[in-house]
């Protein structure tokens, strides 16, 4: 057989040349005489090894990484040789990947994202046909059963919310995916719509059948223009082959399903800010009550789910909900996928199942700093998640635990940051953030952020620093307590943890850097 | 009224008339206009309103709220530097002041020979591997004050292909 080179078409190996090395590694073939299939597929997520590129002559696939143009000549004079000074061998066996467990990205990087055949082959669409023959409240039950809860950072069991929507009253519903992805540190939806776009459509199909929904939107930032480009060709090629529309696999259901895009506004990653945003307004956030669930798109009941969330669906309706609920600790079932960012040896995606510990994944996993100097400080959650210091770094991952300790898991963004860092820099850049997106429908959000960068520029010129650390104090506290949503409300959470786990920072003179 | 449409290009239009009948098609217009014409002219601005049955100060407001919808022509290619934590682990802050530096413009300026708008951005997805950079559909990881210079260089150079 033909060798089939698989190089990788998704953003991180894009933004480190992997498009230059595709077309390369074709141009270079052709001129040796070296018949050979370039699959584009997508990333693995070991992307300190990006652009990796991978070879299957019949016998299995083997690793070649970081590959850079510069090395794809001695790459084919090699004939992708287990010498060659990239070579990593066989890609199931590399430490990093197999000692993770790939439940909701066991396709990440093996097939070819928008090939429906590919999907197919690998599970694709057994779940959607699973669930072509339960009722409505048969597949809530499953979904209840697995105790899938909320991937976007609130945690909220998914079956109670999918309850909530099957019973409501509405000629018309909805299922919506959060696919604002706006947390710094974080990439796992990015990777299911590049990567196995898939996966998200038999999510939402399976979510719309549950529900009584026929129509579904992915409400998608405009930041992942190639995630865009995959989803549109998937659901036009799912359209084409009939799994969706108005006959789902003759079954007689409906279900259609449309990307739209934001425009730069991470408050709209917010549910209801998100669903303004979809009726064509401002993304002011809601009052709840009334929640989505009874009162959401178009004021019609609505699913609101992240990307993880209902990617997750199609294995529970495939494997079993027992299967997906054999993973984890306690109430935190099944898996959730680490993102492992910022000043890290070794980042990527991390799927592991709930309960190893933050060590395990920035040292043994990440391989610690890139810089190679001492981690100081880890943010975990996104911009509005605490700072952690390595005394802290043998909570356990789930959600109970990081709450415990005044700290959320969310998302499963880790940015890592050696000791260069400032913390008190950091804390104002949170206020300044919430400055930036506060949509500005609530006080304490909207005026507090301002104030607060203003304070912590006061404290860092070292003016009345123990007046201005306790105006800082209670200025939190009445964001925590007064702010609508969670933009407002959380926003604190990186600052008070840099001011009490990093007071120094906060204690230098006047003028000095 | 037909005067303020004598000024509109008819791709405002065209889209308008094509997604209007959308639920919620303000987004999708708006991002219909400025793929097209690269921003959103103000002269688009009550056609759009008249097109959806709602104020021109509703549509204002939510072009405004939006940090991706501009209301002025950018220049030649919009570079957007990534402000966010991660990015900052691995030393946006000073690639920050270099760029502005280099290009001798702050966020939201564009330089003085239109080939360049800086943008803020938070967040590109990019994370492992920063501090990112977009520059339209594509974006660049590891990028340092060398590589930016390099990139200004491309972005600003009329390349001469010779074969």
């Amino acid at each position: 057989m033909s060798l089939r080179v698989f190089v990788p078409c998704e953003t991180t190996a894009l933004s480190l040349g992997a498009g230059d090395v595709a077309t390369l590694i074709s141009r270079e073939a052709e001129a040796r005489g070296l018949e050979i299939e370039l699959v584009r597929n997508g990333s693995r997520g070991l992307f300190w090894l990006e652009p990796l590129v991978e070879v299957d002559d019949g016998t299995g696939r083997r690793a070649f990484g970081p590959v850079d143009t510069a090395d794809v000549a001695s790459l084919l004079d090699s004939h992708f040789g287990d010498d060659h000074p990239l070579a990593l061998g066989p890609t199931d066996e590399l430490p990093w990947l197999k000692q993770q467990q790939r439940v909701t990205f066991a396709r990440l990087g093996v097939t070819d994202p928008v090939s429906l055949n590919d999907y197919r082959a690998t599970g694709g669409f057994d779940g959607l046909h699973n669930a072509l023959e339960l009722t409505p409240q048969q597949l809530v039950d499953k979904v209840k059963a697995s105790g899938l809860r909320g991937r976007g950072g609130a945690a909220f069991p998914t079956g109670i919310k999918w309850q909530t929507v099957l019973d409501a009253a509405g000629a018309q519903k909805y299922i919506v995916c959060n696919a604002d992805e706006g947390d710094s540190g974080t990439f796992a939806d990015r990777l299911v719509m590049e990567c196995d776009p898939y996966m998200l459509i038999e999510g939402m199909i399976i979510a719309g059948l549950a529900v009584g929904a026929t129509q579904g939107y992915i409400y998608l930032r405009e930041e992942y223009p190639l995630a865009h480009r995959h989803l549109d060709l998937a659901i036009a090629r799912a359209e084409a082959a009939g799994y969706l529309g108005n006959n789902i696999q003759n079954s007689g259901r409906a279900f259609a399903l449309e990307v739209r895009l934001g425009a730069g506004a991470y408050i709209c990653g917010e549910e209801t800010s998100l669903l303004e945003s979809l009726e064509g307004k401002r993304g002011m956030v809601r009052a709840k009550p009334p929640l989505p669930a009874i009162e959401g798109l178009f004021g019609l009941p609505t699913v609101v789910n992240n990307v993880l969330s209902l990617a997750a669906v199609p294995s529970i309706l495939r494997d079993g909900p027992e299967h997906y609920a054999g993973f984890g600790v306690e109430r935190s079932r099944g898996t959730l996928p680490f993102q492992l960012a910022g000043n890290i040896a070794q980042g990527g995606l991390v799927e592991l199942a709930f309960g190893h510990s933050l060590r395990e994944l920035i040292e043994d996993f990440g391989g610690g700093s890139a810089s190679g100097r001492p981690v100081r400080a880890v943010q975990v959650g996104g911009p509005l998640g605490a700072y952690l210091s390595p005394a802290q770094f043998d909570t356990a991952l789930d959600y109970e635990a990081f709450s415990a300790i005044g700290a959320v898991l969310g998302h499963g963004g880790v940015v890592v940051f050696d000791d260069s860092v400032d913390m008190a820099e950091q804390a104002r850049f949170s206020m300044e953030f919430c400055v930036e997106e506060s949509c500005g429908k609530c006080t304490p959000c909207r005026i507090g952020s301002t104030r607060g960068v203003e304070v912590i520029d006061r404290i860092m010129r070292g003016e009345n620093r123990d007046a201005n650390m306790a105006l800082l104090e209670d200025l939190c506290d009445t964001m925590i307590q007064g702010s609508l949503c969670a933009m407002g409300g959380m926003t604190p959470f990186p600052v008070k943890s840099a001011y009490t786990l990093f007071p120094e920072d906060f204690q230098r003179q006047g003028g000095e850097a | 009224m037909d005067e303020t449409q004598a000024g509109v290009p008819d791709t405002v239009e065209t889209i308008v008339t094509s997604l209007k009948h959308k639920p919620g098609a303000l987004l999708p217009i708006l991002h219909g206009i400025q793929d097209h014409l690269g921003y959103i002219p103000d002269d688009a601005i009550p056609v759009i309103a008249r097109a959806l049955r709602i104020t021109a100060a509703d549509v204002h407001g939510v072009v405004s709220f939006y940090h991706y919808f501009r209301s002025e022509q950018p220049g030649r290619h919009v570079v957007e530097l990534c402000r966010a934590e991660a990015c900052q682990a691995r030393g946006a802050r000073a690639l920050e002041a270099h760029a502005k530096a280099r290009l001798g413009v702050d966020y939201g300026q564009t330089t003085t020979d239109r080939s360049i708008t800086l943008k803020p951005v938070y967040c590109l997805g990019n994370c492992a591997t920063g501090p990112s950079v977009r520059v339209g559909e594509h974006i660049k990881g590891r990028m340092d004050p060398a590589r930016f210079d390099r990139l200004v260089d491309d972005l600003t150079t009329y390349k001469l292909e010779l074969n």
